[in-house]
């Protein structure tokens, strides 16, 4: 139940040579855990996130997901490992156009073959999570950027990943908008028990992840408790693992 | 189906505006379909409607094609087919076009001699040298009714009968017996004797040699469906009717086809995002071709349906309107067939779509 990067190492081609996006990168995400990992541009922060997400294969090193090792896997089979093992929380909030905030997270259950019987009620739970409820039949132009990207990580949540990745999830947010989206993921991250990676450039909020991982040109620093930086634990953070019945921080609502 | 369902309501105006343009060119093909059925039925009916499997013509000269108009068979070339062995019946078939008049109606009649009694008329049983069978609307034509008279090319001959639809290049019919056609049809300059007919209707059987009887008579031998092509008329009115529809259809296929390309390159966003978060190529494409599925059906189902109402208030009127499930089905069937095709192709798109662009800023 957690992510494994080992010894990857990715290359784009670049001109006549190639380019090393990643270099001999290995990681360990528990389960329930929270991992910042935070680069200057152009440092394979998204690359880490890509291969992670199995949407890119390494050139060499492996990543395992739940236990399950995705070298040599058919594009199938790790379609079919994203759709049940990982959540995806992208940049933009990527929300489908014709679909309401409820029907996101349907079509999430829907790919996963609940029926629909089981998906709506799932999908009013996590937007609860997320303090959406009043908003569930609105569709992505009726909501704003913050409400957007609650639904963005409702929707990876939906089919109970055990591996959530996020990419630069406050880069269209303000400052207050993008703590509070901070302070959810690290909630539903323990929560849900989810093994978490961040993606981020901007060094703020991050007092209340686990870790922070640094990237630099494509070459991961050491991992450093994120909670020794942090100034205070934020409020209405529930020790891991507590259960499911959580009051909403008050940072939720700010969104 | 799950977001192809609420695509096809979210941009609805989209949808519209395409099932619009299908819905008129089904409409168009329809009325086409049906007009071309009905102006071919004008054409050919009288052949179509024969009791023969094959028509020996006269063989024709260097370079001719066979032409119903140019043929004239001898008695001689009759005979030899009539005596040749896997023949069944060999009946001699007289075509003209003449002018027949009955009081102060005149009408442009083909006039069919045959033998009386044969069974290539209806009710060849009341033809006789003064007796005629006219069709439906010929009588209609001439105002006239069993027991009328009527002047065939100035012969004077009585109606014994009404019977059947029979029509020939656009002219309706009206049979009358060998001898009397013989004396309305003008004789044919390079042949010595008279003309006896002009063509042999023909019933075969396993047993015949239709090439060998062919060069002994001097004939040449083609199926009663291959003949209508002999139609001067035929040929060239069928051949740009369906030309016109063929182009319907490739019109359709690739505004359909240029429409979901469109489309597909507008949502290859949404697309990458759903693969990203874990929908397969297969499940995509599958609900993709049934949104166009959808829109191509309605659509064709409404535009069809117009056309067999426009097609049902004509018939009847002069316009030569065929509603079969033959006119109006097969075009639908063709459309929605074509139509998924082109959907298909630009559909195909979506398995190229990278989940990889899902990820960062820029969509
Ligand atoms: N598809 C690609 N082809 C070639 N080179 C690429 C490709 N994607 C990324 N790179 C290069 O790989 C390196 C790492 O890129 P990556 O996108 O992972 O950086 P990043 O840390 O996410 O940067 P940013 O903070 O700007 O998003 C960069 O030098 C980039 O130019
Ligand atoms: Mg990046």
């Amino acid at each position: 139940m957690s992510l494994h990067l080992n010894d990857v190492t990715l290359t784009y081609p670049d001109g006549d040579g190639r380019l090393t996006a990643l270099d001999r990168v290995s990681m360990h995400v528990p389960e329930g855990s929270l991992t910042a990992v935070v680069g200057p541009s152009g440092s394979g922060k998204s690359s880490l996130l890509a291969v992670a997400a199995t949407l890119i294969t390494p050139d060499s090193g492996t990543v395992t997901v739940d236990g399950t090792t995705t070298a040599g896997m058919g594009r199938g089979a790790l379609t079919e490992l994203r759709r049940h093992k990982i959540g995806i929380v992208f940049q933009q909030p990527n929300l489908l156009p014709s679909l309401t905030a409820a029907e996101q997270l349907q079509v999430m259950a829907q790919l996963d073959g609940r029926s629909p019987g089981k998906a709506r009620p799932r999908a009013r739970e996590l937007l609860d999570a997320v303090g959406l409820v009043d908003q569930a039949d609105r569709r992505p132009h009726q909501l704003s950027g913050g409400q957007r990207q609650r639904v963005n990580i409702a929707r990876a949540l939906v089919n109970e990943p055990t591996v959530l990745l996020i990419d630069e999830p406050t880069s269209a947010l303000d400052h207050e908008r993008g703590a509070a989206v901070i302070d959810l993921i690290t909630r539903l991250t323990h929560r849900q028990a989810t093994a978490t990676v961040l993606v981020t450039h901007d060094r703020a909020h991050l007092g209340a992840v686990d870790r922070i991982v640094e990237v630099q040109d494509g070459c991961l620093g050491a991992p450093r408790p994120g909670r020794l930086t942090a100034p205070r634990r934020p409020p209405g953070l529930p020790p891991p693992g507590s259960g499911p019945a959580q009051p909403r921080g008050p940072r939720a609502e700010v969104l | 189906m799950f977001v192809a369902w609420r695509d096809l309501r979210f941009a609805k105006g989209r949808f519209a505006l395409m099932g619009t343009v299908i819905v008129l060119i089904t409409l168009l093909v329809g009325l086409l379909s049906g007009l071309t059925a009905g102006l071919g039925q004008q054409n050919v009916s009288a052949i179509t409607g024969l009791s023969a499997d094959g028509i020996a013509f006269d063989e024709p000269g260097d370079g001719e094609d066979l032409s119903y108009s140019n043929s004239t068979v001898t008695r001689d070339q009759w005979r030899r087919w009539a005596e040749a062995p896997g023949v069944t019946g060999a009946e001699p078939l007289g075509i003209a076009t003449t002018k027949a008049t009955a009081g102060k109606a005149s009408a442009g009649v083909s006039a069919f001699g045959v033998q009386p009694g044969s069974s290539l008329a209806p009710g060849g049983t009341r033809i006789g040298d003064d007796a005629a069978v006219l069709s439906t609307a010929a009588a209609e034509e001439l105002g006239t009714r069993r027991g009328d008279t009527l002047s065939l090319a100035g012969h004077e001959l009585t109606v014994s009968a009404v019977r059947g639809e029979a029509s020939f290049s656009h002219t309706p019919v009206v049979y009358t017996s060998l001898r009397t056609w013989q004396r309305i049809a003008p004789p044919a300059a390079e042949k010595t004797d008279a003309p006896t007919a002009t063509v042999v209707a023909l019933r075969t059987d396993s047993g015949a040699d239709v090439q060998a009887v062919d060069q002994q008579a001097g004939t040449r031998t083609v199926s009663r469906d291959d003949s209508l092509s002999a139609i001067g008329s035929y040929t060239s009115e069928n051949g740009s009717l369906q030309l016109m529809r063929g182009f319907l259809f490739a019109i359709s296929a690739l505004v359909i086809g240029a429409f979901f390309t469109v489309w597909t390159i507008q949502r290859s966003g949404d697309v990458a995002v759903l693969k990203a978060l874990g929908a397969s190529t297969g499940n995509l494409l599958r609900d993709a071709l049934g949104q166009a599925v959808v829109l191509l059906t309605g659509g064709t189902l409404i535009g069809t349906t117009l056309a067999a109402a426009v097609g049902a208030a004509v018939s009847g009127s002069a316009v030569p309107f065929s509603l079969t499930p033959a006119t109006v089905l097969v075009p639908a069937a063709v459309m929605i067939a074509l139509g998924a095709l082109g959907a298909a192709l630009s559909i195909r798109r979506i398995t190229s779509v990278d989940p990889l662009t899902a990820l960062g800023s820029a969509r």
